[in-house]
């Protein structure tokens, strides 16, 4: 929320969170592949949310301003989403 | 106390809390006159909470207390003493205090140090700073100002009817069409406030917000001079990349980044918009995915704004446009 991701995306149920111009986060914490790109594993996702332009360079998510463990916090919220 | 009581008191006191602490509060002054207002509120709260907790305690006594006690209570003397003559006196007194509190409100004694207008449209601010040495610099959703000096801000609407407040630091006051209401700020601490439009003006009026930055006065004028350097040219191979297609999809026929060919006058100035607390008039925190998300779906966002959802770039030309503006500071 402090950072903005609702502004693209969303996310069912979170107020704020009901951006259209990435992909929905419902039952994030199944989905196989993280961007269509690269494998949905922890390891990958903390890295996505950070610089996901070195992961996908044809993306359209930016590098996103945070810390490598505000980026795990925010997977491991992710993976929540069942 | 039921289970569902003990669970909701903590959680309204805990609100009480925020909204004293919260950055947007007429409970938290920090301003000359949002003090004054502050004062007025408390005294009038506290006063009729004692002389509701007063006419409620006699009403009891009146009701319940043995009748040869209580003959006092329907005497004409006691009628008119606490009838008549209470309410004026106390109502006067309350209008006296009042007037000569708040008569000075949004204005100042001394000549104000700076002179700012601020235009209201549809549904964000417009800010120009009028220099000192002359001059003027255009900037948006975002007033910054020098602590303990007094700043006259004038107000006009580009469209509609418009309300300016910030409440930690003054009253409100409306902007109107066809005229320039002058009004002076003075904040007591440095600080980020967030404003908000006070006049319903049309579908995202809610999100119309804004925030005030009162600097110590020495870093204030740091701030200005900076301020009114042009944009810095892009070093970065992927930033100069954002200018051209910033250029390209005709982003500066209606923003201008002062330094470049992008002049345009409809929307906000960009020229410093890395440096914003926020997208989209107070929406969203200000980074490159919020403002490629408002690139993309500004229409989604803030439906009835006037920038259209620019959803026809690719990724890389997006993230790229986000990463330039991100990089202008």
């Amino acid at each position: 929320m402090r950072v903005g991701c609702g502004a693209c995306h969303a996310i069912p149920g979170i107020q704020g969170a009901d951006g259209i111009v990435g992909p929905s986060l419902d039952t994030f914490a199944r989905r196989s592949l993280i961007g269509g790109v690269v494998a949905n594993r922890p390891g990958q996702l903390v890295r996505w949310v950070r610089e996901a332009p070195a992961l996908a360079p044809d993306t359209g998510m930016p590098a996103m301003p945070i810390t490598e463990n505000e980026a795990r916090d925010i997977a491991a919220y992710l993976y929540t989403l069942r | 106390m039921t289970r569902k009581t003990r669970h909701i008191l903590p959680s309204l006191a805990a609100l009480a809390l925020t909204g004293c602490e919260g950055g947007q509060s007429a409970l938290a002054p920090k301003g000359v006159d949002a003090s004054a207002i502050a004062q007025v509120g408390w005294v009038i709260f506290i006063g009729g909470g004692l002389i509701f907790a007063l006419v409620l305690g006699l009403t009891t006594y009146a009701m319940a207390a043995p009748p040869e006690r209580r003959r006092w209570a329907a005497s004409h003397g006691f009628i008119i003493a606490g009838g008549l003559i209470f309410p004026v006196v106390t109502l006067t007194a309350l209008l006296i205090y009042g007037l000569l509190l708040t008569g000075s409100v949004g204005r100042s004694a001394e000549a104000p140090t700076l002179r700012i207008d601020v235009t209201g449209e549809q549904f964000w601010w417009r800010v120009r700073y009028q220099v000192p040495d002359g001059g003027a610099l255009d900037a948006a959703n975002e007033i910054h100002i020098p602590v303990g000096q007094p700043v006259e801000l004038t107000l006009r609407t580009a469209d509609v009817i418009h309300s300016f407040w910030v409440p930690n630091l003054a009253g409100k006051l409306d902007m109107i069409p066809g005229q320039a209401n002058r009004f002076t700020i003075q904040a007591e601490t440095p600080g980020t406030y967030r404003g908000q439009c006070a006049e319903y003006c049309g579908i995202q009026h809610a999100q119309m917000a804004f925030y005030v930055v009162a600097h110590p006065p020495e870093q204030f004028s740091r701030w200005l001079s900076e301020r009114r350097e042009p944009a810095a040219q892009p070093v970065a191979e992927s930033v100069r990349q954002g200018q051209d297609l910033f250029m390209k999809a005709g982003c500066g026929a209606c923003h201008t980044v002062r330094g470049t060919p992008a002049t345009g006058n409809i929307g906000p100035d960009l020229t410093h918009i890395g440096l914003r607390h926020s997208v989209g008039a107070g929406m969203w925190p200000n980074n490159a995915g919020t403002l490629a998300a408002w690139i993309a779906s500004s229409q989604h966002l803030k439906p009835g704004n006037k920038m259209p959802s620019f959803d026809v770039l690719s990724g890389t030309e997006l993230r790229a446009i986000a990463t330039y503006l991100e990089s202008l500071k």
